[in-house]
This record gives C-alpha cells, structure tokens and sequence, in this order.
C-alpha cells in the first residue's frame, strides 16, 4: 500500500516589489521554506501509517535542484522515499503544466493507493494542483479533507470541512485528497529519524526519465496561460494621512464616524 | 519547446554576479566558471529584457495558432446547492455582460441538476441570452467527476470562447479538473477581468505569493477559465428576461460513480462577514488574545462584525469564517476600520471595494495606507483606550 504526497517549497516571505523604474520584480533573498499546508499533508499519511505499518510513504517534489531540502525534511519526518522532479525543461510550467508534469511522475512511481496534497500553496495560492493531477490520473478526488475516518480494500471514507457543512465522503481507491489545515498537529522533523535516513538517497527525476517524451507538453510550453505583465497593486490617491497625538487621532476618529452617522 | 539560452562566451564573474542578482527566482547558477539556468526558471525574461545585453537570449519554437473565431460566447458556470442558486453565479453574470459589450458575444448560463425550471427563471432575470440546461434526475447531486463529463459535453457542442466558475469550495474544487478534462489554462480568484477586441480575456490576479498583480492570458487555448470569488463583483440589476432556455440531450452523457457522499452535517451558521456592512478587521499588530477586548466597545457601538487578517487566524484566535482576504472572504462593506492590519496583496484583494476605509498602523509604509481613505500613524494601543473613552462620552450625551 502506498501513498504518495506532492509537497513544494515557497518563499519564506511574501516580500516581493516591482521597481518602479525598470519594472524589475524584486525578491527577498534565498529565504525558503516547505509549503505550511503540506505540513498537514504529510501529517495525514503519517497518522495512516502509525495505524498500519504496511504503508510506504512516497514525497515528492517539482523545483529546483535546491528543492531536495524539503524531501530531506520530510524524510526526517516520517517519509519512507522521495522523489524530486528536476529539469529546465519543465521551467515556466503553469498550473497545467505542473499537474500534467506531476502527474507524469506518478505513473512513473507506480502502484499508488492515495495521493495526498496540502489544500493550496502560499505562493500561488490557487488550490488547483490536486484536482488536475486527479484528472490526468482519471482518478477521483475531494478537497478541504479534514480527517480520514477509514481506510477499506478498495475505498476511503473521509470527512471533508466546507464553510457551510462537513461531509462524509466514500471514495474508490486509488483517489486523491487535499488536506485542510488546523485538523493535526504536524510532527518536527526528528534527529532519530535523521540518523536512520542517512543512506535514503533522494531519487531524482529528469525529463528523459518521463514516459511522455514531447517537450510541448512541459514548462512554458505546455502552459496555456501566460503572464503578459506584472504590475504592483493600485493605490488610492486620495488618502489622508493623520500624524498627530492618539488624543487627537482618537478625537478625529470619532468625528469622522459621527459625520457618517456612524455613532 | 521555449527556454532561455545563455551566451557561454559572454559571460565573466562579473556578468554572472549581475545575473544572479537580477533574477528574482534565484534561477541562476554559477559554478566553474559556466553559468547555468535550473528549474527555479519562471522564463520571465528579465534576464533577456533587462539584463547585460545578448548574453541571455529567449528561444521560442514555432506557437501553433488557434482559430479564434471558431468560438464564441460567455459562459458562466451556474453553482447551487439542493436547486439554490450560489449568488456569486449572479454577479459572474454581470460581469460577463460587461465583457461581453467588448466583442458582441452571446452570454450564457450553463445550469446541471435536476427540477431545474425555477432556477432557470431566476437566471433569466439577470439578462443571459442563453440557459444550456443539463437536467436529469442522475445530475442530481453534485459530482465532480459526472459535472466534468457534462462540462466537457457542453465544450464540444457550444464552442464557448470563455466559461467562469464561482471561486467557492465547490467551484475551486471543480473548474481544475474541467481544465485538465479539456487541456486549457484556468486562473484562480481573478480579482479583475478584461476582455480584448479579439477575444482574449485578461485574468488579473496576485501573483507568485507577494505584493505584486499579474496580468494573465490564454492566448492559444480555448475555453478561457477562471475563477472568481465571490463579492469580488456586482450583481446586474434585474431585467424583463429575453433569453432562451435551451434543453440540452444528457442521455450520452456517462456518470461516475467513484464518490459517494455517505453524510452532511450542517454547521452552526456564523453571521457571515460577507455580507456585513460595517467591518472591524483586526490586525498582527495585536499582542495576544486578550487584547482583541480593546476593540469590543467600539464594535458595541457600530453594531459591527469583527474579521481578522490569516496571522490571527493561523493563531487560532478566531474563526476561520472571519477571515479577510482571497484565502478567506471577500467584502465590501460601506464602513472598513482596519487596526494594526499591514495589508498583504492577499488581504488587500479580498477588501479594496469597500467603501470607506480608515486604518490604524505605527508603520507608514504599510500597503494598506496605500488603499485607505484615511490612514492614521499611531499605536493601537494608545489609540484605542482613547477611542473607548470618547465613545463613552457620547453615550453620556
């Protein structure tokens, strides 16, 4: 029985400008971390193996060479393999391309029961990932899962959380889940585990390695959308600034509410 | 396939110095003296637009072209739940007639389920052209792998230039595997649309996790998707209907039956900020739980919701229904009072329409200043006791 987890990893800050001159897009350092919804993810399939020790745990990635840092940290969780995608020919890769890529190296794995993802990254912020990936498997999928309440032969039961209700879900194996955040309490990576994953080497995955050999359908190619320009958000130009006392921005405050009725 | 190729005999330590620190993706290695491009590579070109000239250079293989003009029309995806319309399908309609104006094209409302016919009317009230109506007793509930097949049927048959989805859980969940079924490009929580003379629609959104928009396009692909959240857009004033509702056949349509829903267990409705006219969004400027007290008179006072920016939510300080932004509400209440809020491009998307802002920050180049009416420069903490005490006063009066 296997499962594998796709974890990615971001900025560690959200600190990007636009010079205003030459358009350059500015970025704070070398600063990254591991997405922190895919914290939850590979706390899931680490709760599914405490339960039953058949259970292979698989992470895998798609970045930059650099990006085995969040494998190793996942290996030093709980993560049994790990496999990053790695190529600049995948460079540029949209939401499609990156699903489609991914979706790639799954079928070069092989032989999975569960596919778990974190519900959305902090940088692209989309949430589409995990359901494209699903549907270039033809494998079904739910989002927002927030605990898996079984797991049978050939099914999962799953309870998922939306704004308005929660659902309790069967699904057919193999499937695929995004994780909410806040429903476990992800583990530290841990030095006992450090030490037993020392002769784990981190499998590396390159383009050639890939069953589908069109280069078309990878990076900047295979993406249908593009980014035509990139802009920093709008300002309001007529906005008052109050430098003064609290006092007096406390007084102005109020008055300000008074004229509109407020108070 | 399309990359950036370096200019080996161009580069000197110094240029590859300059490259490294240009990129913003840290796509550039440098190692023995040959400079290489890794998969960090976003191909934003600016290494080719702004950096040392002819060392980098962009390579493009032939585009294959799409005939444009073989599709036509403004699709929005109608959501609703047991047969009640999701609002945001509403103001999606709006919005796809404004788009519309730009290149003439028919609007329509694509609408599954099952005893659909009141749904139908309420649709044609806000002024689509066309209903295509998958109704069948099977399409019933929702099911994300079943609606693919019904969206990929609709695709086939209608030719649609662009179809919208609501960005609710339901719609983020289901217009990424309408995209992977038909290989076409989606952009998620669009906060603006644009649409051009020959039918290309702009997709503007945040970008790449910072505070920074991006203008998106799919320029080579069709159906053109994207996801809206809801609030982000009017609703269009009701009209006297003159569309057509059009049956569409269903029968080859196949289900899937991969995924059951076992149960559904309501939850206690929380009074929803989207909805709210007068919003008090809290802030990281916030200390600990306790001090989120300073704000209760004033929010006594105003009879107004309390929402807080991801940080507090993340602390677990307050519902995560409360939560402002593109990943949790978008609103646009008449009166916005941000405090201690230094306003993420996320945040900021998720409230800009609202009315009146005024925002408290010691911080003066906080972006939320930016976007307020009124900004005041000052601590929280100082601010609000004082506040608390001239409200008092009225109270008196």
């Amino acid at each position: 029985m296997k499962i594998i987890t796709c974890i990615k990893q971001v900025p560690a800050s959200s600190k990007v400008n636009v010079d205003p001159v030459t358009g350059v897009l500015i970025r704070d350092g070398n600063n990254v971390k591991m997405n922190p919804y895919d914290l939850y993810a590979l706390e899931t399939a680490f709760l599914v193996k405490e339960k039953n020790m058949n259970w292979e745990i698989h992470a895998i990635t798609m970045g930059p060479p650099s990006a085995k840092k969040v494998l190793e940290e996942a290996l030093h969780m709980g993560a049994d393999k790990a496999s990053l995608l790695t190529d600049k020919v995948f460079a540029g890769a949209d939401v499609l391309a990156t699903s489609y890529t991914i979706s790639q190296l799954i079928q070069l794995i092989g032989n999975y029961d569960l596919i778990i993802c974190g519900k959305q990254t902090t940088d692209g912020d989309t949430a589409q990932v995990g359901p494209e990936i699903a549907e270039f498997l033809s494998i079904p999928h739910v989002t927002y899962v927030k605990e898996i309440l079984e797991i049978k032969d050939h099914s999962i039961i799953v309870k998922s959380s939306y704004d308005e209700f929660d659902e309790i879900i069967e699904m057919k194996l193999p499937a695929l889940i995004t994780i909410e955040k806040g429903f476990n309490v992800p583990r530290l990576p841990s030095f006992k585990r450090k030490m037993a994953m020392e002769k784990v080497t981190i499998n590396v995955v390159t383009f050639k390695d890939l069953k589908d050999q069109n280069k078309d359908h990878y990076g900047l190619k295979g993406s249908p959308t593009q980014v035509d320009e990139i802009f920093p958000p709008i300002k309001n130009n007529q906005s008052v600034l109050l430098r003064c006392s609290p006092e007096e921005q406390a007084s102005r405050i109020r008055d300000l509410l008074k004229d509109k009725r407020y108070l | 396939m399309s990359q950036i190729k370096i200019n080996q005999e161009k580069v000197n330590p110094q240029i590859a110095q300059a490259l490294i620190e240009l990129c913003p993706f840290q796509a550039f290695d440098y190692y023995g003296n040959v400079l290489s491009i890794n998969a960090a590579c976003k191909v934003c070109k600016i290494c080719v637009n702004k950096g040392p000239a002819g060392v980098c250079e962009f390579l493009d293989s032939p585009v294959i072209t799409i005939d444009k003009s073989q599709y036509s029309g403004i699709a929005v995806y109608v959501e609703h739940r047991k047969n009640t319309i999701h609002r945001v399908s509403f103001e999606l309609i709006g919005k796809a007639k404004e788009l519309a104006q730009v290149t003439g094209e028919t609007v329509s409302a694509i609408l599954i389920g099952s005893n659909t016919g009141s749904m139908s009317e309420e649709i044609l009230k806000r002024g689509v052209d066309k209903i295509y109506v998958y109704d069948d007793k099977r399409f019933d509930e929702f099911n994300v792998e079943t609606y693919t097949s019904v969206m990929e049927n609709f695709f086939q048959n209608h030719k649609v230039n662009v179809i919208l989805f609501g960005g609710t859980a339901r719609g983020r969940s289901f217009a990424p595997r309408v995209a992977a079924r038909l290989k076409t490009g989606l952009t998620a929580d669009c906060t603006k649309l644009e649409m051009t003379p020959v039918g290309d629609l702009m997709q503007i959104r945040p970008a790449f996790g910072g505070n920074i928009m991006a203008k998106i396009k799919t320029l080579n692909h069709r159906p053109q998707l994207a996801t809206v959240r809801y609030k982000m857009f009017s609703e269009p004033a009701l009209e006297t209907p003159h569309g057509v509702v059009q049956k569409e056949d269903t029968k080859s349509i196949g289900i899937t039956e991969n995924i059951i829903v076992l149960n559904v267990e309501e939850k206690p409705q929380a009074s929803d900020i989207s909805e709210a006219e007068t919003i008090i969004v809290v802030g990281r400027a916030f200390r600990k739980q306790k001090d989120l007290e300073l704000v209760e008179p004033l929010r006594k006072k105003l009879n107004a919701e309390i929402a807080c920016t991801r940080p507090l939510i993340e602390n677990g300080w307050i519902d995560a229904r409360r939560q402002v932004g593109l990943s949790g509400r978008t609103v646009k209440p008449k009166l916005l009072i941000a405090l201690g809020v230094s306003g993420s491009v996320q945040f900021i998307e998720g409230m800009k329409e609202s009315e009146f802002i005024i925002s408290v920050n010691n911080d003066p180049h906080n972006k939320l200043f930016e976007i307020s009416h009124y900004s005041i420069l000052g601590d929280i903490y100082e601010i609000l006791p004082k506040l608390t005490e001239l409200i008092d006063e009225i109270r008196q009066v």
